[in-house]
């Protein structure tokens, strides 16, 4: 690997783990939708301050352009607020327009300068690392890379400082405002983190993908741990790790390293929906299926009880007749049979007549008493 | 004038174009009405960015620009994306947006990974795919128009026919429920009506856009009706206008995508329709604070003078505009409620600029303060 593939792999890593950081609270405040508008309509804010600044980079054109997807929420907020549309009609036409206006001031004022359509929806990461990071004339290495650990440092900083906050007002709002914590400075807050998180991401990434590195991660966390801790830990993690074989992907591949980035979060996405341990499809159909089967030996026990004065030969008790009685299948009755069987539960006469074994009375005696 | 418009109509690409986006408008019009008033303007948003794969697969399948091959693509990845959202949200406690902005993003970020790597391949420039995020109205052609009226009619037809259902499924699910209409069904059809519409408006206005299309018409239409005929159709007006604006301007400059524009179009509608819709319309509300407000101190200040008038010996005196103000308690200006009272005859002016209450205006408070106190005793 070269040292310009290390530092693209080192950018799209740090990428990966500053967006899981906010990330993980706008999915547990259910603001994904939300992300999803500031995601584009961070887009103006960049060609504003770049049509103001006329410079790449520079640092104004970071808090211009963040205070652009803080306006985004308030516009939101406000167009909820006259209550002629619902939240999320107000969210569908307030970021399409925003967006559209970017797109539109792009293709008009800033063609052909460093920022146009293709920059829009994928970034590029490859030429974002040739703009290199001089101090008094000694060159430190990619300026995106230094921007992108400076806005995650400035996550887990804001994250520790504020963590008890963000915690109280995201799980118990009723509690913050008793406690006198500001939930709308909270709200306005992250938002805040979110926006220059998506703009310090832009010229890696592009302006839409942000959404998938900010809620993808922290959703497949949910699927593996219910603690706060371990969600944010886990969401770190995975960001990195996506990002990091997003970046295999794309140089196999040759195609865009946004693009793979999402994808191969989205695929361990899936991977933990199928299989997580217990909160995956795989591991609730198993669930599902184990506790039918308990309450099928419990039946079969209960109805042998209540027929265990017929005599051992009756109708009832016959193996054969058992789906009749239960309205079983045939094959699940066999199953459960076998099962009840196995546990010393029942006895077989003549491999026909089902009886209760003295263990199995007393289950079947325990169950009732409950 | 009119022959440059007529020559400008006469023009076959423009009229193509216009006809294509007009239609465009038209379906999405109709059909985002029903996803306004379901609440599902968001998973619009989803779907359109969803489709982005769908298209992409289908050139790498059959590389060729086909707009029926590629629709059908859209189609089926608008699907895919439907179903994960469904699955995700029954087998999950991840909540519902969490799962559309995933969906979105998975889909979206698959999209960019084809395309590119279509664009490696030297046919695909041609095939002008990267035109589909933003749209580009100009290169409709007439097959393409023919390919759009072929998906967009079946969606008109099943909105006239099933009109009625789709109506009682959108308001009250559970009512039409009990009236043994196949619930499940009808917002299946409708999801497959949302996600066709949504198609039919990539190569026009562009699969980051197409959302936008679909809610804004009918959020502007909502303004002016409550019946949801009259929203439908003002709905598609709306959406036809914006489609043929915004083609025809975008026309004019050779970089502008149209989907920017349409979009900008639709916010005009949008705002004025928030402003002026009928009776709900913001400016007719602030009017009506306004008015409610001025009446106020205008009885405020009424009442002030009867106090004045009440507590003095001499009941041909007059007092100052900023004595009375000061008795009435508020800030702000006096002048004009003093004036409007004096138009009514309740209070009247004397030369040295002081103001004193008529016969009329003792006799209206006296009035009003009996009614009142009445009032009071019955509650």
């Amino acid at each position: 690997m070269s040292a310009l593939e290390a530092e693209i792999l080192m950018t799209a890593v740090t990428v990966g783990a500053a967006c899981a950081l906010p990330g993980v609270f706008l999915v547990l405040r259910r603001l994904s939708m939300l992300t999803d508008a500031i995601s584009h309509t961070i887009l103006l804010g960049i060609v504003l301050a770049f049509l103001v600044v006329e410079q790449y980079g520079h640092p104004l054109l970071v808090i211009g352009a963040s205070a652009v997807g803080v306006l985004t929420v308030f516009l939101i907020e406000l167009v909820k607020r006259t209550g002629l549309v619902k939240e999320d009609a107000a969210i569908g036409i307030t970021f399409p327009a925003l967006f559209s206006l970017g797109v539109l001031l792009i293709a008009l004022f800033a063609r052909n300068a460093h920022l146009d359509e293709h920059m829009v929806f994928q970034g590029d990461l490859v030429y974002s690392v040739f703009e290199r990071l001089e101090i008094a004339g000694v060159t430190l290495g990619p300026l995106t890379l230094w921007k992108m650990l400076g806005v995650l440092v400035l996550n887990l900083v804001l994250l520790l400082l504020f963590y008890r906050e963000l915690k109280i007002t995201t799980f118990d709002p009723a509690l913050a405002t008793s406690l006198g914590i500001s939930a709308s400075l909270v709200h306005y807050g992250l938002i805040a983190m979110t926006s220059f998180t998506a703009v310090g991401a832009f010229d890696s990434v592009g302006s839409i993908l942000v959404i998938g590195f900010m809620i993808i991660p922290p959703v497949t966390a949910r699927l593996l741990t219910d603690r706060l801790a371990w969600t944010i830990s886990l969401s770190v993690v995975l960001g990195a790790v996506g990002a990091m074989l997003g970046f295999f992907l794309a140089a196999e591949t040759e195609a865009s390293i946004g693009g793979a980035m999402a994808l191969v979060m989205g695929v361990l996405f899936l991977l933990a929906l199928i299989g997580a341990p217990r909160k995956g499809i795989v591991a609730g159909w198993l669930r599902r299926r184990q506790q039918r089967t308990e309450f099928a030996v419990r039946m079969l026990v209960i109805h042998l009880w209540h027929h265990r004065d017929v005599g051992d030969r009756a109708e009832e008790n016959r193996r054969d007749h058992l789906h009749a009685h239960l309205g079983w299948s045939v094959d699940f009755g066999e199953r459960i049979v076998r099962l009840t069987r196995n546990r010393r539960l029942l006895e077989l006469r003549d491999d026909a007549w089902m009886v209760l074994t003295e263990r199995g009375r007393e289950y079947a005696r325990r169950i009732l008493a409950a | 004038m009119w022959e440059l418009i007529l020559r400008f109509l006469g023009d076959y690409t423009v009229r193509n174009v216009l006809l294509g986006t007009a239609w465009i408008g038209v379906v999405s019009g109709m059909v985002g009405s029903l996803a306004l008033l379901r609440r599902q303007s968001l998973l619009g948003d989803v779907l359109s960015h969803a489709t982005l794969p769908g298209v992409v697969l289908a050139f790498l399948l059959w590389r060729q620009r086909d707009m029926g091959l590629l629709m059908t693509g859209a189609a089926v990845a608008g699907l895919l994306a439907a179903l994960l959202i469904f699955v995700v949200d029954v087998n999950t406690r991840i909540p519902r947006d969490g799962a559309m902005g995933l969906t979105l993003a998975l889909f979206f970020g698959l999209g960019l990974f084809l395309l590119s790597r279509v664009q490696n391949l030297p046919s695909a420039r041609k095939a002008g795919l990267d035109k589909l995020i933003f749209g580009q109205a100009a290169a409709l052609v007439e097959s393409d128009i023919i390919a759009l009226v072929v998906a967009g009619l079946p969606v008109l037809l099943v909105m006239l026919l099933f009109w009625k259902e789709l109506k009682v499924v959108t308001f009250d699910p559970l009512f039409a429920g009990t009236l043994g209409l196949p619930v499940r069904w009808l917002e299946l059809l409708i999801l497959v009506l949302i996600v066709v519409t949504t198609v039919i408006g990539l190569q026009a206005v562009g699969v980051v856009l197409m959302s936008a299309m679909l809610i804004a018409p009918a959020a502007a239409a909502r303004q002016w009706t409550d019946r949801m005929s009259h929203m439908v159709l003002i709905a598609s007006l709306v959406g036809a206008a914006s489609g043929t604006v915004g083609a025809v301007i975008s026309s004019i400059g050779p970089h502008i995508s149209t989907g920017p524009v349409v979009v900008l179009a639709l916010t005009v509608f949008v705002i004025g329709s928030l402003l002026f819709g009928a009776r709900r319309g913001l400016v007719w509300r602030w009017l009506a604070q306004w008015r409610r407000r001025a009446r106020f101190r205008t009885e405020l200040v009424l009442e002030a003078m009867y106090e004045l008038w009440m507590h003095h010996d001499d009941k041909s005196h007059g007092h100052a505009a900023r004595v009375i103000q000061l008795t009435t308690g508020q800030r702000g200006n006096t002048q004009s409620a003093l004036e409007s009272l004096s138009a009514e005859g309740l209070v009247q002016r004397l030369p040295n600029n002081s103001w004193i209450l008529t016969e009329g205006g003792v006799s209206a408070v006296r009035t009003r303060r009996n009614r009142r106190n009445a009032s009071d005793e019955r509650a």
